[in-house]
């Protein structure tokens, strides 16, 4: 489970580093809102990119339970999980 | 500190905005001359920016049939249908809705914004789906939030995805409730409906399309982008407003489906709110019935439209992809948007500021809406003065104004 957790960890810093535009130190506990800056539309579309990722769609209500990067790791991973099974 | 120290950094943008020049957020008109005038800081000011398509607020027999009706029936129903009971004309107005789509029911809403916060609050129960165009009206954002269904989002205007969204949906039960417009306001495009509707027989979802913005634009007969493209037998729920076209206020949903009355005693946004005042209703049946009469303020409005795109595209500003009664130019970033905006309204030309995040695009927008009732001299006049504040603000070459190539 860890290193699925760290796989998910480094595409999201992935997608986040794109976004941003530049590089960025990135951890469980960054706010995607408030340490990154970005806006809701791009929030949207860096969220996207991970959905076609990882062929998830995320529920809006999952997505507004996210703050952090480890709240989005948690939140992809219970996807994959309920999509499994 | 109060409760309101929440809203301090939307305190700080908006002191911002206003201390660049007016707001553009509350401006106070002085008076109103016609679907095309207004009084504005002691000027004749163009109105650019209505959404009053076809310029039916000042149409005499709308005035007419509406002072005929608030004499007769007074100011108001002082309640809901379902606690004060409905009028002849909630009535007639839902008859005559469900006639002009073709359809066998009609809700009438005391507001559009209503009108979708009631049917998808209501259509999509707990355990169903909506999946929703994520450039939709906050209005379908809220009656999503107002239900208990699951709601996903598609890319704007993209099939492919909306097909992938559903298919990772195959397996769960449920209804699936797919939701659009017809011309989505900010950039005035219309969604691919003809493969949103494939896709909804593909995969047994329901569709909602909102034709807001098309409905009396768009259509042989006005009834928006569904009847343009021929996939009227494939929308479910055709979700509208009165406040556009129609030139009052309200909103609708017409439908086919058996027992789709049960929603007057389900809905909550139906339920628990009071009807519309008798003499808007009055006006908004005559509306309904000048757009069909005549489908020349149609011509006009699509003529219109089109100068103003071919005007504003050729002075090199870009444009939506498409002409539509909505024109919008996107601006290089927030500080020119405020000055060109600012410029304009000094100039007598009303429009509106569109902010991100409040945009599509991500850019600042100057969003116009044309009218059947603008003249050609108006739309000329309003190309003339983007051509000269763009020249003002180095946006727009000295030189002739060539066309600009995508």
């Amino acid at each position: 489970m860890e290193t699925v957790d760290q796989e998910v960890r480094s595409r999201i810093s992935a997608a986040l580093q794109e976004v941003v535009g530049r590089p960025v130190a990135v951890s469980d506990d960054t706010d995607i809102v408030n340490d990154l800056g970005l806006d809701s539309l791009a929030i949207m579309n860096f969220v996207m990119a991970l959905e076609d990722e990882y062929d998830i769609s995320m529920p809006l209500d999952r997505m507004a339970e996210v703050q952090t990067v480890g709240d989005l790791v948690r939140t992809i991973e219970d996807l994959r999980g309920e999509k499994r099974k | 500190m109060t409760i309101l120290a929440k809203f301090a950094p939307l305190k700080e943008a908006y002191d911002l905005l206003r201390a660049q020049g007016a707001d553009p957020f509350s401006q106070k008109f002085e008076a109103i001359l016609s679907p095309t005038e207004g009084i504005l800081n002691g000027r004749r000011t163009i109105l650019l920016g209505t959404n009053n398509y076809l310029g039916l607020t000042f149409d005499e027999s709308c005035i007419d049939a509406s002072v005929e009706v608030l004499k007769a029936q007074g100011t108001g129903t002082t309640g809901s249908r379902i606690a004060n009971g409905s009028y002849a004309g909630h009535r007639d107005l839902e008859k005559s809705l469900a006639k002009f789509y073709g359809r066998k029911e009609c809700m009438v809403f005391t507001t559009g914004y209503q009108a979708n916060l009631g049917i998808l609050s209501t259509v999509a129960g707990r355990g169903d789906h909506l999946v929703i165009d994520a450039d939709s009206h906050a209005s379908i954002y809220d009656g999503c939030r107002l239900g208990h269904a699951e709601v996903v989002r598609f890319r704007h205007n993209d099939a492919d995805d909306l097909y992938k969204r559903l298919r990772r949906l195959q397996d769960q039960p449920g209804d699936k409730i797919i939701v659009a417009e017809g011309l989505y306001s900010m950039l005035g495009d219309t969604a691919p409906l003809k493969e949103i509707a494939a896709v909804k027989r593909e995969t047994g979802a329901y569709l909602i399309v909102d034709e807001a913005h098309s409905m009396g634009v768009l259509g042989a007969t006005g009834r928006g982008l569904a009847e343009e493209v021929g996939v009227e037998a494939d929308v479910d729920f055709v979700v509208g407003t009165f406040s556009k076209s129609l030139g009052s206020v309200g909103g609708f949903c017409v439908s086919d489906l058996p027992d789709f009355n049960l929603l007057r005693v389900a809905c909550r946004p139906y339920m628990f709110t009071a009807s519309l005042p008798p003499a808007v209703i009055a006006s908004t049946i005559q509306a309904l019935n000048v757009m069909q009469e005549r489908p020349e303020l149609r011509t006009r409005l699509r003529e219109n439209a089109q100068r103003l795109y071919d005007g504003l595209t050729a002075l090199g500003f870009a444009t939506g992809p498409q002409a539509s009664p909505v024109v919008s130019v996107s601006m290089p970033d927030r500080g020119f948007a405020i000055a060109f905006w600012n410029a304009l309204l000094e100039a007598g030309l009303y429009l509106n500021l569109a902010l991100p995040p409040a945009t599509p695009t991500g850019t600042p927008l100057l969003r116009s809406s044309v009218s059947a009732a603008h003249t050609p001299a108006q739309i000329d006049t309003a190309i003339g003065l983007f051509a000269e504040v763009g020249r003002q603000l180095g946006m727009v070459a000295e030189t002739a104004p060539k066309r600009m190539t995508a």
